[in-house]
């Protein structure tokens, strides 16, 4: 169980009923992603990026083939059981930050460890801890409508992170940043993927962002045209 | 946190939440004031008849079921007996106010004077009792209590009529009764039964050889429980009117001992009921079998009803107000239950996004169930909060503002008021009410947003 991989798919399809139509967005994906990775999954709009992460974050099912994440197999949980583990085993950055807006920047990232039940002491050190290290011990009370784009990408990196997952999973998250701001929240994605030794997997569809990545994956009409690995990795 | 999001995110559309509130307000306020208004009246007639007939009567074996159309032959033998069984009961005596005896009867009544007459019903009764039993007001109601009888221990010669029996009988000037037309005076007619009437309250007079009276008097004929025609005479002392014309037109109040007179003439005396007026309502059904228990022990050919029984208008009353109640709770029930919905269902909506971020981050969907569950009770409790508070300042305004109404069946007005004290339970069902209903109108919304399924909660913008 130890040696599994972060995630392991195979033969993975997706189809949809659209309008009576049936649509194909994933076909055949096989592959693995090895843990304490930076992966990136690359391709253009359509490509089938989204519907991977969604499968591989547990918030979806395939159609075919099966997904196993970190040596789960997600297939034989109840939907009961599969919130638990995403409660317990995933992260998500999303592009579009989905903070709650009620909520401070503070109780935003100590919401996740509320679900897992921990202490008040534990939720306020773990929280604390979260917030300082993305640069926000400052900024803990404000609500999102009173942080810029890129402070809310680092809380919800914070989120993502606070509950020690063993996998995070960022759709597009740079897509509404600017460029320094994008390349700032990947710098932090990057330090904190090592600090803490968590699989990262996010979409992308900015090739200057390649770079950053440990593997790299292209997908396009829904397969798998490529797998890059980086030299230094 | 789940109890802070929820209040937040009731705070979050503070206008479509106000909205919310205020009808669930309105509701508890209409309630509350409508709840409040019809405890009063119904205490008011309960008051009412149970000054008029006490709590309990104790008849002959068969007379609430056959006796009314001939009270004469229903009387009580050994009323004196059965009074003394009642007073003298340990159990009974701490539990009762009055216990008294009474004569129900009806004939013709008549002032020969303007040649006019007219059937009336009379009741004989013992006027301090029944001065005691008009003074009942344990719920301390702003009514008062009522005149007293105007009829004297001392002297059994005097009587009240009620005013449209006065008028009927000419006694307007002499009563001096306002809006009471003058007697309409009659050519002298030889209507042969009048005479007779007359001749025969004269010769009665004649025999009792008393001085004349001066004061307004009126001739009551009725027929002897042995069926011979008797006439007496009675003072009038006041006209009193009752809140229906029927009565008005034909109630006689006399003294226990002169109806027993023009009843039972020179044969042995008897009562047709003994009253028994309780301290609280509330002894009435211990008190009941407690009556019953003495009957059946000593063996006595008798009844006992309460005054639900005697009154049907009481329970007719409460029945009223009680479906008029529901009715307008369910109504209520109804625009808070659509409000909810409206308000919850708009909040599902603007919120898709954030459900499925919960639902990703880890929480079930009992969670997000539980969540819209909260924010639809925290509506409700807040609403129901303000309107029963509202409706409590309300009602003391109305309490103060002085505001009679005329309640039907009634002759004089009440004060329009809105029962506030001793009315928790009203209130606090009401407040339970609303929170049931506001929960359960989140219930739909509620499972909508649960069963969203993530992925789409996650695309929704």
């Amino acid at each position: 169980m130890t040696d599994a991989p972060a995630v392991r798919l195979h033969d993975v399809e997706k189809t949809y009923e659209e309008e009576g139509l049936r649509v194909t967005a994933l076909a055949g994906i096989t592959a693995d992603i090895p843990r304490g990775r930076f992966v990136m999954i690359v391709g253009p709009s359509g490509s089938g990026k989204s519907t991977l992460l969604n499968l591989i974050g547990c918030i979806d099912r395939p159609t075919r083939g099966t997904v196993e994440v970190a040596g789960q197999a997600i297939a034989a949980l109840s939907d009961d059981r599969l919130t638990d583990f995403r409660a317990r085993a995933v992260g998500f950055v999303f592009q579009n930050f989905n903070l709650f807006p009620v909520l401070s920047a503070y109780e935003n990232v100590e919401y996740p460890l509320l679900l897992l039940g921990l202490t008040a002491k534990e939720r306020r050190e773990r929280t604390m801890a979260m917030l300082e290290q993305v640069g926000l011990a400052e900024q803990a009370r404000q609500r999102p409508n009173q942080l810029s784009g890129g402070q809310k990408q680092r809380v919800a990196i914070a989120r993502a992170l606070v509950k020690g997952p063993s996998l995070v999973l960022a759709d597009e998250p740079t897509a509404n940043l600017d460029s320094a701001n994008g390349a700032a929240i990947i710098a932090l994605m990057r330090e904190v993927q090592r600090q803490h030794a968590t699989s990262f997997v996010f979409s992308t569809h900015d090739p200057q962002l390649m770079s950053h990545a440990d593997e790299t994956f292209t997908l396009k009409d829904g397969k798998l045209v490529g797998h890059h690995m980086a030299e230094a990795a | 946190m789940l109890f802070k999001l929820a209040f937040r995110n009731i705070l979050r559309n503070r206008r479509r939440s106000v909205m919310s509130i205020g009808a669930i307000a309105v509701g508890a306020i209409a309630m509350v004031l409508f709840g409040g208004f019809v405890a009063l009246i119904i205490l008011g007639v309960q008051t009412d008849t149970v000054r008029r007939a006490g709590h309990l009567a104790i008849y002959r074996n068969g007379f609430f079921t056959f006796g009314s159309g001939n009270p004469a032959a229903w009387g009580m033998q050994g009323y004196r007996d059965v009074l003394e069984m009642v007073r003298a009961d340990p159990v009974l005596a701490p539990m009762t106010v009055v216990a008294t005896p009474t004569v129900a009867l009806f004939g013709i009544a008549g002032n020969f004077e303007v040649e006019a007459s007219r059937t009336f019903i009379g009741t004989g009764v013992v006027p301090h009792d029944r001065d005691l039993m008009r003074r009942w007001n344990p719920y301390a109601l702003p009514y008062g209590t009522m005149v007293p009888t105007g009829l004297d221990d001392g002297d059994i010669t005097k009587g009240v009529v009620g005013t449209g029996l006065a008028r009927i009988l000419g006694l307007c000037e002499a009563l001096k009764l306002s809006d009471c037309p003058p007697a309409q005076v009659k050519e002298k007619s030889d209507v042969p039964v009048v005479a007779d009437i007359a001749a025969l309250a004269d010769s009665e007079k004649s025999a009792n050889a008393e001085p004349p009276d001066t004061r307004p008097h009126i001739d009551l004929l009725a027929a002897t429980a042995g069926g011979a025609p008797n006439v007496i005479s009675m003072v009038v002392t006041r006209a009193d009117r009752q809140g229906v014309k029927e009565l008005d037109d034909a109630s006689v109040i006399m003294h226990f001992d002169l109806a027993q007179q023009l009843l039972y003439g020179r044969g042995e005396k008897r009562a047709i009921a003994i009253v028994l007026q309780l301290t609280e309502t509330a002894d009435m059904p211990a008190a009941k079998a407690r009556v019953n228990a003495l009957i059946k022990a000593r063996g006595l050919d008798l009844e006992v009803r309460d005054f639900i029984e005697i009154a049907p208008f009481y329970g007719q009353v409460l029945g009223m107000f009680g479906a008029i109640f529901t009715f307008i709770a369910a109504i209520m029930g109804v625009i808070v239950l659509f409000t909810v919905v409206n308000t919850m269902g708009m909040s599902v909506m603007e919120r898709t996004a954030e459900i499925g971020t919960a639902r990703a981050i880890g929480l079930r969907r009992s969670g997000i169930r539980r969540q819209f569950l909260l924010e639809g009770w925290i509506l409700g409790a807040i609403g129901a909060t303000v309107g029963i508070v509202l409706a409590l300042g309300i009602a003391v305004l109305v309490n103060h503002a002085g505001l009679t109404w005329l309640p039907p069946g009634q002759s004089a007005p009440s004060p329009l008021a809105v029962k506030i004290d001793g009315m928790w339970k009203l209130h606090g069902g009401i407040w339970i009410g609303l929170m049931v209903m506001t929960t359960l109108a989140a219930i739909i919304p509620a499972n909508r947003a649960a069963k969203l399924p993530v992925v789409d909660a996650l695309r929704h913008v």
